[in-house]
Formats: structure tokens, C-alpha cells, sequence
């Protein structure tokens, strides 16, 4: 246990920049995804339909195998460290495409009605009355998607990634320990997503308070 | 190297038996993940605390790991200690469990939203605590959860493409020994996309149909 | 009609805390007879009602059921196999109906006979056509609660207690949700039941309906039995200061 255990952390430290970098990339997509799926122009709101429908409707597994294994092919030469990243990301953005929707949308009745009539121009309304009640909305539910998202970068194992489930996979057939090298890889996954999980309650509260 | 779609029909046969494989162990693990989760509930809300305790810390394991992880102990780990387990099963166990516990979850809150009434009517009739549980509250908390369920069952179908890892022959794999013979990788991975994407929205269209049907019964 | 009470309650008493909702209340109700319980919301007339097949369960006191005390101390276990077979002879009827919405009316009815009578789903079947028939509702034998109105779903109530061939009928406010175009259809499910001398007990507001059918009633308040009697004297002639207060509110709009 001890000899594998300094294999372990560096391990974590990769998933740990996984989930950093692909839910910074997921909430790029999902911003320009909710963008687009509530923009007046009907050719943004089918891409933004489309992006989410077809993310949604198909494994993210596969969605990395095609970046990784296709994108050559189409003269995409990734390392499979930023393969996954682009993919998870890519990934958890229509997802997150979807919360922030859904948290505007709830938003948008009656308060875009009442600020329209004070004067207020579509752009304003938006940014100065919907954004800042939205965003306090989101935040809770984005952190379910994180949290999807960190326990989703184990995926990145299949393209050789040596993340934390390659490595545990590694030592569940080469020990003949299996359930202590998942015990050990599993907490390490709940110690990652425990922290996240007070960082979202933490920032959940300070925008509450506004 | 350019795209090259026509290579794709030659291998339909085997996409197809792939796509087959795909659905039979997304409804075995989906059966396995609506029934176990109802068990789970039952446990986690009624069962004494000698059993409810550790439950809850295998729940809790099994909702903050990866499926992945998961699969991994349960095809490579068993097999240490002399449990082989067919690729195939292991795949239906995994998938299965894990869901089972986000089921449970879903379905405690079902159980627990049933309106005390329903326990006064049954109990008034004569019916056992057991009773009641079986034949009157679970069936209701289900019905009442069938949406946030199928969710469950979408997340499964795209999930269940993981087994591919630990070597079931379903849609992913399939694509893979494709590949393998072509180096098409993007035309197939593409043609397999498609394929869990036609899945997908015939699940969705059953699960909308047992929504309709159960409209009236809630 | 013989004089052995079938329904016997002695010095029940209820208190939540130091709040004490029924003090010492003592009832005997004979076979074939109908007792209203008629008082002011809290006054414990539902608890009292609800003591009697345990639902609520009494601080100290007796109930008993023919010869059988149905609040009898014991083990756990053996008190559950007890009270279930005890509550296949009282039949209850609730405010909110409490129908089982996942199941047909059909099923409503034949769920506990099946289970706990171990009759044949014919048989089961046979029953659902009889009580439905009685209460007049053979038509919506296929359909589910949330196809019914308000005063149908209280007549499948009435039959699914009825279809477990009750000694006993316990009503608990069973029009008080309904709106008032649809009591009256209850009110003659319960009318006949009372002309085929099925033994009732009635918790209700609806004096009128307590008066033609009730062969004796009791005022509550503040969890005691303030006055009872035949409702000739109850209503027209009552004795009690706090029973002509509360009539002369309820009566108002009634004859």
C-alpha cells in the first residue's frame, strides 16, 4: 500500500487538472451554449439545440475516441492529456448548457417583463436584472455537474490517460489486493469531490448573500 | 488521410450484432438498477441499523466513484479472488449497482413523499406493515419517480458504453475491432455515435410511452 | 337486537404532552346502532373515532371489540399480527378518501380481500361487482381514482370497507372535503347502510344527516362527552350551555 501510494497522488494530481481545465472548457461551452439556444436568431438556436442534442444523446466515451483516435484524420494531432480535456469539456458543456438554460429561463418570467417596462433594453434587462438572479440559481445544479465531471474524467483511462482509475486499474490486476487499491483510488475521488462540493456550497452561499 | 464513409456499410453485420448487444445489456442492467434500487431504498429507510449503516457506506462509495473504477474491481478484482465472472455479466453487475444505488436515492424520496393516508387506508383495512410497503406505497413512490428514473436509463444506455473496456462486444467494441481492420477510426467511431444516438431516442420514446401509460394510475 | 355492546370503550384517555385531548371518555355502542360524535374542531372527536381501531392510540384506557380488546399491550410482533386481524372488522371511512391511486377501483376493492381473505381472484371479482353495485358505481369498475369526483371516490371508499365485511363502519368527517353538490350521494350510500342496521359510528358536521339517521348523539369539546342522547332531545332540547352554543352556530342555514 505504501509503495503504490506516492503512484497514486501523482495520479490525482492528473485528474485533478482534468477536472480543472475540462469544467473551466465546459463552462465556456455551456455559456455560449445557453447563449445560443436563447438567442433570437433561429440558425443559433438549432446549433445550440443540435450541440446539446447530440452530446446528450451519445457516450462521452466515444465522443473522446473520436477527438483522440479521428482527430488525425480531420488534421487534429492531440496528446491524449488535451484530447481528453477538449473532450470532457466539450462534454460537460452541453450539460452545463442546459443548467444554465434552465436557471435563466426560470429566471426570465415575470422579471424580464417588469424590467422592460421600467425601460430597461433587452441587453441591460439581461445583464443588470436576469444574469445576477440566474447565476445564484446555477450554481447548485452546476455543481451536480461537476461532480459528474470529476467521476466522467475517469474515462479518459481508456485512452491511456494515467489518471487515477488507469493507475488503480493497473494495480487491481497486478496486486492481489483489488479492493484496497479501489478503496485507496475511490477516496482519493471522494476527498476531490468532497472539497468541491464545500467550494460550491461556499460560493453558493456568498452569492446568495448579495 | 481523408474521411472515408463508404468503408462503413461492409462492416453493418457487425455494428448491428454490436447495437444488439449494446440494448440487451442496457435493459438486463436497467431491470437490475430498477429492482435493486427499490430494494436499496426499502433498506436504506426500513431495514434495521446493523445493515441500513453499512449500506449507506456502500451507497456512498458507489455514488462518489466512477462507474469505470467500478467495473474494473468488479471484472479485474473478482477475478483475484476466483470469481470469473463472464465479461457480459460483470458489465450487467456493474452498470446495474451503480445505477441501482442513484435509483435508490430517487426512490427513497418517492417512498417518502407518499401521503400518510395511504398508509391509514391500508392499515385501516387490516393490511400488514409489509403489505402496505409491497402493495401500496412502493408501487406508488415508483410511479411517482418514473421521470428522474428514465433519466437514470438515458445516462445507463450512454454508460453502458464503458464495458467495452473490460471486453463485451457491444456497439463500442464492435467499432473498435472494426477500426482494428480499417484504421477508420473517426468514420467508425462516427457510425457508432449515430447508432447510440438512434437508441437513445427510441428509449426516450418508450420511456415517454410508460410515462403516458401511468398518467392515469398516480 | 341484543344488549352486549359491540363496541366497548372504557376511561379512554389521550394527552399529547400535558395537552390532554380526551379525558376519560367511556362509550358502549350496541350491535345495529348509529352514534354520531358531533363537537367543535380539536375537540377530540376524531381521536376518539380513530382510538378505535388503534390508529391513534389511547394514554390508557380500553377498547374492545365483541370480546376482543383491540389496544391489548404487547410484544411488538405479536401486537401487528393482533391489530391487522382486529382492523378486518372495523371498516373506516376518512375525510380524504385515501383510495389507492396506482390501482383501479376494481383493485381497490379486492386488494385486502385477496391478500388477507386468500379468496380467488373470481371471488374477488364477484365482491368488487356487489359493493359497487350497493354504492352504485358498477360502471367505473375499470376506472382509476383520478377519473372519479369527489363523492364517487368516497363511495369506492366506503365499498373497499365494506368488501371486508366489517362489524363495524367508522366514518371520520367522510363529506367534510367534498363540495356540497356531492354530499348527498354519500349521504344515501350511508343512509342505506344504516337502513341494513350495519353498526356506525360518525364523526360529522352535517347535523341535518345526524339527526335522520343517527340513533344517538354525542357533543364533545375540549376531549369530554359533554352531553349525549337520543337527537330529538340532542338538538331540539339540549341541556348543556356549550351544546346550544355550538348548535346554534351550526344549525344556522340547516333546519
Amino acid at each position: 500500500m505504501l509503495r503504490v501510494f506516492p503512484f497514486f497522488l501523482q495520479a490525482a494530481w492528473v485528474t485533478i487538472q482534468l477536472s480543472v481545465l475540462s469544467c473551466a472548457m465546459g463552462l465556456v461551452c455551456g455559456a455560449l451554449g445557453a447563449a445560443a439556444r436563447l438567442s433570437r436568431s433561429p440558425a443559433l438556436r438549432f446549433t445550440g439545440a443540435t450541440y446539446v442534442s447530440v452530446i446528450r444523446g451519445t457516450p462521452a466515451l466515444i465522443q473522446v475516441f473520436i477527438l483522440y483516435f479521428g482527430g488525425p484524420q480531420i488534421g487534429i494531432q492531440l496528446e491524449a492529456f488535451e484530447a481528453g480535456v477538449l473532450a470532457l469539456g466539450f462534454n460537460i458543456g452541453a450539460y452545463m448548457t442546459e443548467t444554465m438554460r434552465g436557471a435563466i429561463i426560470s429566471v426570465d418570467r415575470g422579471q424580464n417583463e417588469a424590467a422592460r417596462t421600467l425601460g430597461l433594453s433587452r441587453f441591460e434587462t439581461f445583464r443588470s436584472v436576469i444574469l445576477p438572479q440566474a447565476l445564484r440559481l446555477m450554481i447548485r445544479p452546476l455543481g451536480v455537474n461537476i461532480n459528474a465531471l470529476i467521476k466522467g474524467t475517469a474515462l479518459v483511462a481508456a485512452i491511456s490517460v494515467v489518471e487515477l482509475t488507469y493507475t488503480a486499474q493497473r494495480y487491481i490486476g497486478s496486486t492481489y489486493k483489488p479492493f484496497e487499491m479501489f478503496l485507496l483510488a475511490g477516496s482519493i475521488y471522494m476527498v476531490i469531490i468532497y472539497v468541491t462540493g464545500l467550494g460550491v456550497s461556499w460560493l453558493d452561499r456568498r452569492v446568495a448573500l448579495k | 488521410m481523408g474521411l472515408d464513409f463508404s468503408v462503413v456499410p461492409a462492416f453493418a453485420g457487425a455494428l448491428f450484432s454490436g447495437a444488439l448487444w449494446t440494448i440487451a445489456i442496457t435493459l438486463s442492467a436497467a431491470v437490475l438498477s430498477f429492482f435493486g434500487g427499490i430494494v436499496f431504498a426499502v433498506i436504506a429507510l426500513y431495514a434495521p441499523l446493523v445493515i441500513r449503516y453499512p449500506f449507506r457506506l456502500f451507497a456512498w462509495l458507489f455514488m462518489g466513484t466512477p462507474l469505470l473504477l467500478q467495473l474494473f474491481l468488479i471484472y479485474f478484482g473478482l477475478i483475484q479472488i476466483g470469481i470469473d465472472l463472464p465479461a457480459f455479466v460483470a458489465g450487467v453487475i456493474g452498470l446495474g449497482l451503480h445505477f441501482a444505488v442513484y435509483n435508490s436515492d430517487i426512490i427513497q424520496a418517492g417512498i417518502l413523499a407518499v401521503d400518510k393516508g395511504q398508509y391509514e387506508g391500508a392499515r385501516t383495512l387490516g393490511l400488514s406493515r409489509i403489505q402496505t410497503l409491497r402493495k401500496v406505497v412502493v408501487p406508488q413512490a415508483v410511479r411517482s419517480v418514473v421521470p428522474p428514473i428514465g433519466n437514470n436509463m438515458i445516462a445507463l444506455l450512454k454508460d453502458s458504453a464503458l464495458v467495452s473496456v473490460i471486453g463485451v462486444a457491444e456497439l463500442t467494441l464492435s467499432s473498435q475491432m472494426a477500426i482494428s481492420r480499417t484504421f477508420r477510426p473517426f468514420e467508425f467511431y462516427v457510425a457508432a455515435a449515430a447508432c447510440y444516438y438512434v437508441i437513445n431516442l427510441g428509449l426516450e420514446a418508450g420511456l415517454r410511452r410508460i410515462e403516458r401509460r401511468i398518467q392515469l394510475a398516480r | 337486537m341484543s344488549d352486549r355492546p359491540i363496541i366497548d370503550i372504557r376511561h379512554a384517555a389521550k394527552s399529547y404532552g400535558p395537552l390532554e385531548v380526551l379525558k376519560d371518555i367511556s362509550l358502549q355502542v350496541q350491535k345495529g346502532r348509529i352514534v354520531a360524535i358531533i363537537g367543535p374542531s380539536g375537540s377530540g372527536k376524531s381521536t376518539l373515532l380513530r382510538a378505535i381501531n388503534d390508529l391513534d392510540p389511547l394514554s390508557s384506557g380500553e377498547v374492545w371489540l365483541d370480546d376482543i380488546q383491540v389496544n391489548k399491550a404487547l410484544p411488538p410482533r405479536q401486537y401487528e399480527t393482533h391489530i391487522n386481524s382486529v382492523r378486518q372488522n372495523i371498516g373506516m371511512v376518512f375525510q380524504h378518501f385515501n383510495l389507492f391511486p396506482h390501482l383501479t377501483v376494481r383493485d381497490n376493492i379486492t386488494l385486502a380481500p385477496k391478500m388477507l381473505k386468500g379468496i380467488s381472484k373470481a371471488e374477488a371479482d364477484q365482491l368488487a361487482v356487489e359493493q359497487l353495485n350497493k354504492v352504485g358505481l358498477l360502471d367505473r369498475i375499470d376506472y382509476y381514482p383520478s377519473q372519479l369526483s369527489g363523492g364517487q371516490k368516497q363511495r369506492v371508499a366506503i365499498a373497499r370497507a365494506l368488501a371486508m365485511k366489517p362489524k363495524v363502519m367508522l366514518f371520520d368527517e367522510a363529506t367534510s372535503a367534498l363540495d356540497p353538490e356531492l354530499v348527498e350521494e354519500v349521504n344515501l350510500v350511508m343512509k342505506q347502510l344504516a337502513e341494513e342496521h350495519m353498526t356506525m359510528i360518525i364523526v360529522t358536521h352535517e347535523m341535518g344527516f345526524a339527526q335522520d339517521v343517527c340513533d344517538r348523539v354525542l357533543f364533545m369539546d375540549q376531549g369530554v362527552v359533554v352531553e349525549e342522547g337520543p337527537p330529538e332531545v340532542i338538538f331540539r332540547n339540549p341541556s348543556n350551555e356549550r351544546t346550544k352554543n355550538f348548535l346554534r352556530k351550526h344549525l344556522k342555514g340547516q333546519h
